[in-house]
């Protein structure tokens, strides 16, 4: 049986080996970090994984292509569409289906309105994990109006599972242009107020401004993808350099920063919610007629062949790779996640710092540990 | 509202006297009603739930209406396990490690159908624990993938009753070494 190392109080050399987590509310889920200190400053970070390892690769195996995508939406809860829509991607390249463009656009919208409401609650998560109680509250309060737009058209507020090989599942509720309208208002009304609790505040630059430095180099060599790494200067959005979907029609901005401190990742986050209301806004009021759904057989089936898909969640890359032997069951499954690789740079990025720091650094990964586990 | 049982009803009377007045009870009764009124709940999430549990915590749903509002990072000063998310084969003895540390009286619940019986990770997985209470026992169940901040709420205010009506729970001891 599995037992905490509490064991190991200090290394020979005399250094102190402190656990964080995996029961800890500043690693946002079950991380265990193995952390080795001298006094106050870092020597090693070194990740524990595998506390919420449920297994959803190898479950994806005896599931057909319909029921599989589902099984995603619990991987990275905080884009659950995005991460349907990978899914279906890589089935649809299967099928060679052709989607109808108004199942594009609702796609799209919905993947722009969850990145929306993960990057707020990115936002408030890190204000609480730097001791702001206040922020929480402020991103829950426009997290709910998403929520409940997400809860009309799909019936769930959080694991959706709206999206099918060949569109989506339901035609969006009567109400969902004018909610996500408010939405918008709303958001114009408040975004300052986001920048007046938290971007300006001293104490919160005091605490990221030069924390947790990653160099571009770094960036590339740990495979840190997504605001993580276009804070350091890798331009790596997926929705820019490999267009899927609708995304190379409309018009958006790709945020660099070159600072590579906790800041920029945080500065990147606040800029992307920017860059995506300004995409609902350019799609909302052209939801093109039409199906939105493509015909699809029942039973799915599925070339031999291998099939991948790319998709840019809230938190970088993901890869949705398919080997298919032909038959109503994919063969292998493969999720390349972005959590994975971001958290792999945390070492690199916090050694020699404080460890006061660490929480600073890791919160601004925006990691989610059952995205990395899996 | 009305004809709603009050949840923070008095478990005695109240005897009015010019200075103020005089409240008398069984003393059992008594601490039931204080405690029930005032868990504190251990911030442990484990995946997808969790983030409902937050929104459950948030100004829309607002929990500490009900006394649940002071959420413990620590198992020792907390009375409550919120089981928010999957347990797998290798926390289930963190899980049994927190339950161990909250002192008594503690209470669990068990959010969603992952903590309840496995849920969609009920069949094909090798590492999922097919219900939490294989590990600890459960007072109250919560289903759903993930429960709507309402569902969490009224398991909370199960909690609250179970508590004031003075059942006392079955300890199950399982020896974990002895296995």
């Amino acid at each position: 049986m599995y037992t905490i190392t509490e064991e190991i109080l200090t290394t020979p050399s005399g250094d102190m080996v402190i656990n964080v987590g995996p029961q800890h509310p500043a690693t946002h889920g079950v991380l265990h970090l193995l952390i080795t200190l001298n006094g106050e400053t870092i020597k090693k970070v070194e990740p524990h994984l595998g506390y919420i390892h449920r297994s959803i690769e190898k479950m994806c195996e005896s599931l057909s292509y319909r029921q599989f995508i589902y099984s995603t939406s619990r991987m990275d809860y905080l884009s659950a569409h995005i991460n349907n829509h990978g899914c279906a991607l890589a089935v649809e390249k299967g099928l060679q289906v052709e989607i109808p463009p108004r199942a594009e656009v609702i796609r799209v919208l919905m993947d722009e309105l969850t990145r929306v409401a993960s990057h707020i609650l990115a936002w408030g998560a890190l204000a609480m994990d730097l001791g702001a109680f206040t922020p929480f509250f402020h991103a829950f309060r426009e997290r709910e109006m998403i929520n409940d737009i997400m809860e009309e058209t799909c019936g769930a507020r959080l694991t959706m599972n709206y999206m099918v090989p060949g569109g989506v599942m339901m035609d969006i509720h009567p109400n969902f242009q004018r909610r996500v309208k408010e939405l918008l208002k709303q958001f114009s009304e408040k975004i300052d107020e986001y920048d007046e609790l938290v971007t300006y505040n001293t104490i919160f630059i005091n605490r990221t401004k030069n924390v947790g430095y990653l160099s571009k180099e770094d960036a590339i060599s740990f495979g840190v993808s997504g605001p993580s790494a276009r804070a350091s200067g890798v331009s790596c959005d997926i929705r820019k350099i490999y267009p899927y979907s609708i995304y190379d029609k409309l018009k958006f901005d790709e945020i660099l920063y070159t600072e590579g401190d906790s800041y920029a990742r945080y500065m990147v986050r606040v800029q992307e919610v920017k860059q995506s209301l300004s995409i609902i806004e350019q799609l909302i009021d052209n939801i093109p007629e039409g199906d939105f759904q493509a015909k699809t057989k029942a039973v799915l089936k599925l070339p031999k062949g291998e099939f991948y898909s790319r998709v840019e969640t809230a938190r970088g890359e993901l890869g949705v790779y398919i080997v298919s032997e032909g038959g109503m069951t994919p063969y292998r499954i493969k999720f390349r996640s972005p959590g994975y690789s971001n958290l792999s740079a945390l070492d690199h990025m916090t050694r020699g710092s404080k460890i006061g720091d660490l929480i600073a650094s890791m919160g601004t990964l925006d990691l989610v540990i059952p995205d990395i586990d899996r | 509202m009305e004809g709603q049982r009050p949840v923070t009803e008095f478990p005695g009377q109240v005897h009015q006297t010019p200075t103020g007045g005089i409240m008398t009870g069984a003393i059992e009764d008594v601490i039931n009603w204080a405690r029930s009124n005032s868990l504190w709940p251990l911030t442990f999430g484990t995946s997808c739930c969790a983030i409902e549990m937050m929104s459950t915590a948030s100004a829309k749903y607002d929990w500490s209406r009900f006394g649940f509002e002071v959420a413990r990072a620590t198992p020792r000063q907390a009375d409550v396990i919120i089981i928010a998310g999957t347990i797998v084969n290798k926390m289930a003895p963190v899980l049994r490690r927190l339950y161990d540390q909250i002192p008594d009286p503690k209470y669990v619940i068990a959010m969603g159908a992952c903590a309840t019986s496995g849920g969609p990770f009920f069949y094909n997985t090798y590492s999922v624990v097919k219900g939490a209470d294989h590990v600890i026992p459960v007072d109250v169940y919560v289903a759903g993938c993930p429960p709507r901040p309402e569902a969490l709420l009224h398991a909370l205010i199960t909690l609250q009753e179970k508590i004031k009506s003075g059942g006392k729970r079955e300890r199950i001891d399982i020896d974990l070494s002895k296995k």
